[in-house]
């Protein structure tokens, strides 16, 4: 038990100390690296929950591909950082103001829900019990796709929304391209493609249609 | 302490030896080698003509497209691991349900191929 205490710990004053750093590095490729590291310590957090499948899907999805994608944006934005910094002062009452609201948000939430519906009893009686032989990852397939088909549905909805809203935003096709059509290719025939000319001695060959070559 | 977290015991073994080994090769030349440095040794290198740029250029809006088409794709087929591992329980209903999904997702796969996104130009 002092074992996973001393992970819990971890873990969290880990997680705790590597977001603070997102928010202070200076360098923005910085910061999107001690976001992976935050996204891993949370992982570590989920094991120790019980929640395997929520972990390694946290490192597959978040780690191999959203901090991925944030690097690329990153890099894509060319930031300069002495304009960054000029506007800190500028924006910080909005974003604290932002923050503010979440914040009081998400306490009174927690004061609500936390407290009053026993909301921790409703979602541990979810959970399979130790020793049934049940996993964590059959558990959650028992109940997404029946109990929660609507959400379920949402999430593809939102995924559709998301495909085509990247391709409409950042697809530009360039001009004049000549692209390769596979079935013009397979469809050629040697009677088109080809010929068989008779040359006579010392007459030059005249081509019996243009643009055959 | 459960059998659960037992189960992830090699893994804090191995999380452990990686990052001795990394910490050691990342101080083992501070101990070791020969530091000399002159401007001319820790500049950048490039053959035959000073160094035109910063390496660290803007990448190509496309590689975000590629990018986010993955993510969502990538999402897709961890929906389909618990809807596999709990098949048997969930029923036709369960199946049916994924199939509509799978089905929506087809609907984004053929929009993203008629308009050309798998295709680089």
């Amino acid at each position: 038990m002092a074992l996973t205490a001393f992970f819990f710990y971890l873990f969290a004053i880990l997680a705790v100390v590597s977001g603070a750093m997102v928010i202070t590095a200076r360098n923005p490729v910085h910061a999107v690296l001690f976001l992976i590291l935050t996204f891993f310590n949370a992982a570590g957090l989920f094991v120790l929950l019980g929640a395997e499948f929520l972990a390694m899907l946290l490192i597959i999805v978040y780690v191999g591909a959203v901090a991925v994608l944030f690097l690329f944006v990153v890099m894509m934005l060319d930031v300069d950082f002495a304009e960054l910094r000029a506007g800190f002062i500028k924006n910080a009452p909005i974003g604290l103001v932002v923050g503010g609201v979440v914040l009081a948000e998400l306490v009174a939430l927690f004061a609500v829900y936390g407290f009053e519906l026993g909301v921790g009893k409703t979602l541990a009686a979810a959970a399979p019990e130790a020793g049934s032989g049940i996993t964590n990852t059959e558990a959650l397939g028992r109940i997404i796709y029946t109990k929660y088909v609507y959400f379920f549905q949402g999430a593809g909805l939102v995924l559709l929304v998301a495909m085509i809203g990247a391709i409409v935003l950042t697809l530009r096709h360039k001009e004049g391209v000549r692209r390769q059509s596979i079935s013009a290719q397979v469809n050629r025939h040697p009677a088109a493609a080809m010929e068989v000319v008779k040359v006579a001695p010392g007459q030059a060959i005249v081509p019996s249609s243009e643009g055959q070559g | 302490m459960n059998q659960l977290l037992l189960d992830y015991l090699p893994i804090v073994v191995f999380l452990g030896v990686g990052l001795f080994i990394g910490a050691a090769l990342l101080a083992a030349p501070f101990l070791i080698a020969v530091r000399n440095p002159d401007p001319e040794k820790v500049s950048a290198y490039e053959c035959g003509f000073n160094a035109f740029d910063d390496a660290r250029m803007k990448f190509d809006v496309r590689f975000y497209l590629v990018a986010i088409l993955f993510i969502i794709f990538d999402l897709e087929i961890a929906f389909l691991f618990p809807w596999a591992v709990a098949f048997k329980e969930i029923g036709a209903f369960g199946f049916w349900s994924m199939m509509i999904f799978l089905a929506v997702l087809t609907i984004g796969f053929i929009y993203e191929w008629r308009k050309g996104a798998l295709e680089w130009d």
